[in-house]
């Protein structure tokens, strides 16, 4: 690659003032695809969800889903949006195998949410700071189907042997999120991009529009990225990434690019308008294709589709039936449980903050259920490479363990068994308890009977608590919960342990 | 009893509902008509002559039952193979979609069986109905069978002509600039383009979508309109079909008299490039009008003048974007490549030797038109064309009820003699194309034959959207009044004899 080394961050952004901008996708959870009744449902046999409309059969006609346009509108009203009067569709044209029609329909000049914002909160030396970004528009279109190409070394077209279409991904509805350029996050740009990303998935998941998966692609994000040497200079030449797939690469890719742009731009070149590939494994962005090389995509409106005119009193009842939204929790749980910013944003920032919610609407305390969804299942979930909510424990379930701690039922160590039981398809945290046996032993004989045991085997420990380093205990009570698996109550041994020998607890 | 073929559509309902005749019978009439002529005109590019035998014997056999039969059941019809039509090809007159076989029906088709009409095949047409002569079919040109080296018009030469050539007693056609209307005129035959929206598309292969509009062809102006309200009505299936009742077309093509309507005749569609027995006849029968108790008055529609270049950019813009799915991947024929092709190299192949040259150079115009740069200079303009072409109408049906000119300027022509001057091809439609524009509802009648060569004329009635039963009631009574003056129109004899 003929790139210039690249450029480091803290340089980069001290040379050059950093601008963004994020499209993002999301793909509507509706039961039938944006023009046909086709099912939506994710990982059929290929082309099992398919029809003449989605197919692009000579003949058929497209009919809008409502519940498509429903999904929008909430949208666009959670992210305070114009809901346009009057909305149109338009026709998209390239050829691609995937696209049945060789056009994308799609709305382009005349969106059906225009002109909102969203408020991100960014973590800054101990506080937090607000950003606005604005919401350009959002609009409604169809995806296309997804091409396997099959032989060559890379998986992509070039080289392939054959290559196979799967159309049933094919018409299933997106919602597209365009934002205005985002000025004046400077440093904080990349950051910015993936708390606006964080937060925006949390709405489309707390309004019930999409599951929004990053790894399944239900919502994908593309990321403009440009510099310019002041903040009141014109907007530079901007690079479009895509193939990003998780919240952390935005941060990571737009990153990137900062540093690589900057290079380019220090080394006297000049940036290219063009499409980069993201790549998770090496961290780079790679070219793609380029402005000049790009279609002329010969848009023009759809004559086969009458344009979208919601009616006010509905768009209003939608509105009202519009569940709490993310920010709104926060704020609640802010003063309910009286956290601080920073507090709050580890908790969002770790994705678990609707998990401890309905945690603590299972009946945990907050503490409780923050300690658990910051600490054991944030480190499980780090382990299996997943989202915490994608981890296989239910709020409800760590509302129990907690539950089963509080009264004593349950030791700390015993309690994260149990999860590691759920986690196993073992059942719920009572049948774990019950098919494993796990139960804190409190029988005085048979804790005095392992404690005997571990003070013969530590006889020069035994010594010294006798000899009153009331501390050395420790080790014989560590014996006893490593000869019992951890069941047995630690506090109790300890008093028996100093008992036995003798030792005043003056802790 | 006398032959079927030269019946009426309704007579052969009547006749099979009161067990006069079997459906079945009707059915091989046409099914052997075809079989005889059909080598000379070629108006059919398949004859399913086991799935209407099937569709007639069960007409018979719900007959026998007692069951309640449709106005049309068991009358034969023929389709213009442009409509998907289930386990039948479709081909659109393209090689591009040669031994291709629909899984589905179009709504106008499953409407068809629904009402107990048997389909006797698939009727010729320019491809992609892309032409006004049927000269541009894949598959070969249809022959009027008033003068078998002249063309029935086009695209849907082939249902005119199937109707002409007494193969047929109903068809439907597809009217996108005049592709029903043009041809039922040089036939001598009735045709109808409904309201834009009046009946469902969704199954039609689209050329222009926001032109093109399904419609009936008769030889009798009453058959159209039976078959209009089989075909007409909302279809939750196609976007733009119009929820609203279907006009009481049947009832209006019994009209006998015009009291109280008032007729425009548009001054633009008419003297120059018109030929004199074109006009003769024209005027003939808009003079009868008055004796029929219409009032007739002249009409200016000023942008009618500008409505073909507009059409010229608005359907190729919208055809270059409907035709694209034809490349190879998941229907139709595939070229064959070299091993190692891209898959862009097999959908160019494809197209290449898939498109004929009109639709080429249509699909050419239209990506020009619609490219960044010129979209606004071509085609944004061409829509306010399209609405000036809207607000004559709506002037003009201000002060008349009607609107009527000759349907075409010259009768049939001559096959291949307008076969290298596209501009020549596309002023055939001066008259007709402005009704698609507008989505204004127009109809055909024949009024007689041209003094200077004895080929058919026609006259076009419009009327305001949703107004399609003004076309049957003024048509009835032209018909009426040309048959009273002329007789039946019927091909020369010595051309195909019945």
């Amino acid at each position: 690659m003929s790139e210039p080394a690249l450029v480091a961050f803290d340089d980069a952004v001290t040379s050059f003032d950093p601008v963004i901008g994020l499209e993002v996708h999301v793909e509507l959870a509706t039961a039938s695809k944006m023009f046909c009744g086709c099912s939506t449902q994710f990982g059929g046999e290929p082309n099992s969800q398919t029809c003449p409309v989605c197919l692009g059969l000579p003949g058929s006609l497209p009919v809008v889903n409502a519940g498509a346009v429903e999904a929008a509108v909430r949208l666009g009203l959670a992210l305070h949006c114009t809901i346009a009067a009057s909305s149109t569709f338009a026709r998209k044209n390239y050829f691609y195998p995937d696209m049945p029609k060789n056009f994308q329909t799609t709305q382009y000049d005349q969106p059906i949410c225009v002109d909102g914002y969203l408020d991100v909160d960014v973590p800054v030396d101990g506080s937090v700071r607000r950003f606005r970004v604005e919401i350009e528009r959002a609009h409604l279109e169809e995806d296309t189907g997804k091409s396997l190409h099959v032989g060559g070394a890379t998986g992509r077209i070039h080289g392939a042997d054959y290559s196979l279409v799967d159309y049933n991904r094919a018409g299933i509805p997106l919602l597209e999120i365009v934002t205005r350029p985002v000025e004046g996050a400077g440093a904080l740009a990349p950051l910015v991009a993936r708390q606006y990303v964080t937060e925006l998935r949390a709405i489309v998941q707390a309004i019930g529009i999409s599951d929004a998966l990053m790894h399944q692609g239900s919502l994908r994000c593309d990321a403009n990225v440009s510099l310019r040497a002041t903040p009141t200079a014109a907007l530079g030449t901007r690079t479009e990434t895509k193939n990003i797939n998780s919240l952390r690469s935005i941060e990571r890719a737009v990153r990137y690019e900062i540093c690589r742009q900057a290079a380019v731009l220090s080394g006297g070149g000049r940036i290219v308008q063009e499409t980069r590939h993201w790549h998770e494994d090496t961290g780079l962005t790679t070219s793609g294709r380029t402005k000049e090389e790009a279609e002329d995509y010969r848009y023009f409106p759809e004559p086969d589709l009458a344009p979208l005119t919601p009616d006010a009193a509905w768009v209003a009842s939608v509105g009202a039936s519009l569940p709490e939204l993310p920010q709104e929790t926060r704020a609640r749980v802010r003063q309910e449980w009286g956290l601080d910013d920073l507090e709050l944003t580890q908790l969002t920032n770790a994705g678990v903050l609707d998990l401890v919610v309905a945690t603590v609407a299972a009946g945990a305390p907050p503490a409780a259920a923050r300690k658990w969804w910051l600490g054991e299942l944030a480190r499980l979930a780090n382990e299996a490479g997943v989202e915490p909510d994608a981890l296989g424990v239910a709020p409800h379930q760590v509302a129990r363990v907690v539950a089963l701690v509080d009264t004593g039922a349950l030791t700390e160590a015993l309690a994260r068994q149990v999860v590691a039981g759920v986690l196993a398809g073992e059942g719920d945290p009572d049948e774990v308890v019950a098919a494993r046996g796990l139960a804190v032993v409190n029988d005085d004989d048979a804790l005095l009977a392992a404690v005997d045991e571990a003070v013969a085997a530590h006889p020069d420990v035994a010594d010294k608590v006798r000899a009153g380093k009331v501390s050395a205990v420790g080790v014989i009570v560590g014996a006893v919960m490593k000869q019992t698996r951890g069941q047995a109550n630690a506090a109790r041994v300890r008093e028996l342990a100093l008992d036995r020998l003798g030792a005043a607890d003056i802790e | 009893m006398s032959t079927p073929l030269t019946q009426s559509a309704q007579a052969l309902a009547e006749q099979i509902a009161a067990g006069d005749r079997s459906a079945v019978e009707v059915a091989t009439a046409f099914l052997d008509r075809i079989e005889e002529v059909d080598g000379a005109v070629h108006a059919f590019l398949h004859v399913d002559r086991g799935g209407a035998l099937a569709a007639a014997a069960a007409v018979d056999a719900a007959r026998a039952r007692g069951e309640d039969l449709g106005p049309l059941a068991g009358v034969p019809v023929a389709v213009k193979d442009v409509l998907a039509t289930a386990g039948m090809p479709t081909t659109a007159g393209s090689r591009i979609l040669a031994g291709w076989v629909p899984p589905y029906d179009a709504t106008v088709v499953t409407r068809l069986r629904e009402a107990g009409l048997v389909i006797l095949g698939k009727t010729n047409m320019d491809e992609f109905a892309m032409g006004s002569s049927t000269e541009h079919s894949a598959f070969g040109p249809t022959y009027n069978p008033w003068d078998l080296a002249r063309t029935p018009g086009g695209s849907g030469g082939g249902s005119a002509a199937a109707l002409a050539a007494f193969e047929a007693p109903l068809a439907l056609g597809t009217d996108t600039g005049g592709s029903i209307r043009q041809p039922a005129a040089v036939t001598a035959t009735v045709g109808a383009k409904p309201t834009y929206g009046g009946v469902s598309r969704y199954g039609l292969i689209a050329l222009a979508s926001s032109l093109d509009q399904v419609g009936p062809c008769a030889r009798t102006v009453a058959d159209a309109a039976l078959l209009h309200a089989v075909i007409a009505g909302h279809d939750p299936r196609d976007s733009t079909s119009l929820p609203s009742p279907v006009p009481p077309v049947v009832q209006a093509s019994t009209a006998t008299d015009l009291a109280g309507l008032r007729v425009g005749v548009v001054s633009e569609l008419s003297g120059d490039g018109y030929q004199p027995g074109v006009l003769a006849r024209f005027d003939e029968a808009v003079a009868g009008l008055e004796a029929r108790g219409a009032s007739v008055h002249e009409v200016s529609c000023p942008h009618f003048g500008y409505a073909l270049a507009a059409y010229y950019l608005i359907l190729p813009s919208e055809a270059s974007s409907n035709l694209a799915r034809f490349d190879g991947v998941r229907f139709g024929y595939r070229a064959g490549v070299e091993p190692g092709h891209t898959v862009e190299e097999m959908m160019t192949a494809t197209r290449g030797e898939g498109f004929g040259p009109e639709v080429v150079r249509r699909i050419v115009l239209g990506t020009y038109a619609l490219s960044a740069g010129y979209y606004d200079q071509y085609y944004g303009k061409a829509q306010k064309v399209r609405t000036l072409v809207q607000r004559d109408f709506a002037t003009a049906f201000d002060t008349v009820d009607v609107l009527v000119s000759p349907t075409t300027p010259t009768t049939a022509f001559l096959l291949g003699e307008k076969l290298a001057d596209p501009l020549a091809m596309y002023l055939n439609d001066v008259a007709t194309i402005p009704a698609n524009l507008a989505g204004v509802p127009a109809l055909s009648v024949p009024v007689g034959l041209a003094g200077e060569d004895g080929l058919p004329v026609g006259l076009q009635v419009m009327a305001p959207v949703l107004r399609d039963d003004l076309l049957y009631r003024l048509g009835a009574v032209v018909e009426a009044d040309a048959v009273a003056r002329h007789g039946v129109s019927l091909p020369g004899p010595g051309v195909l004899d019945v």
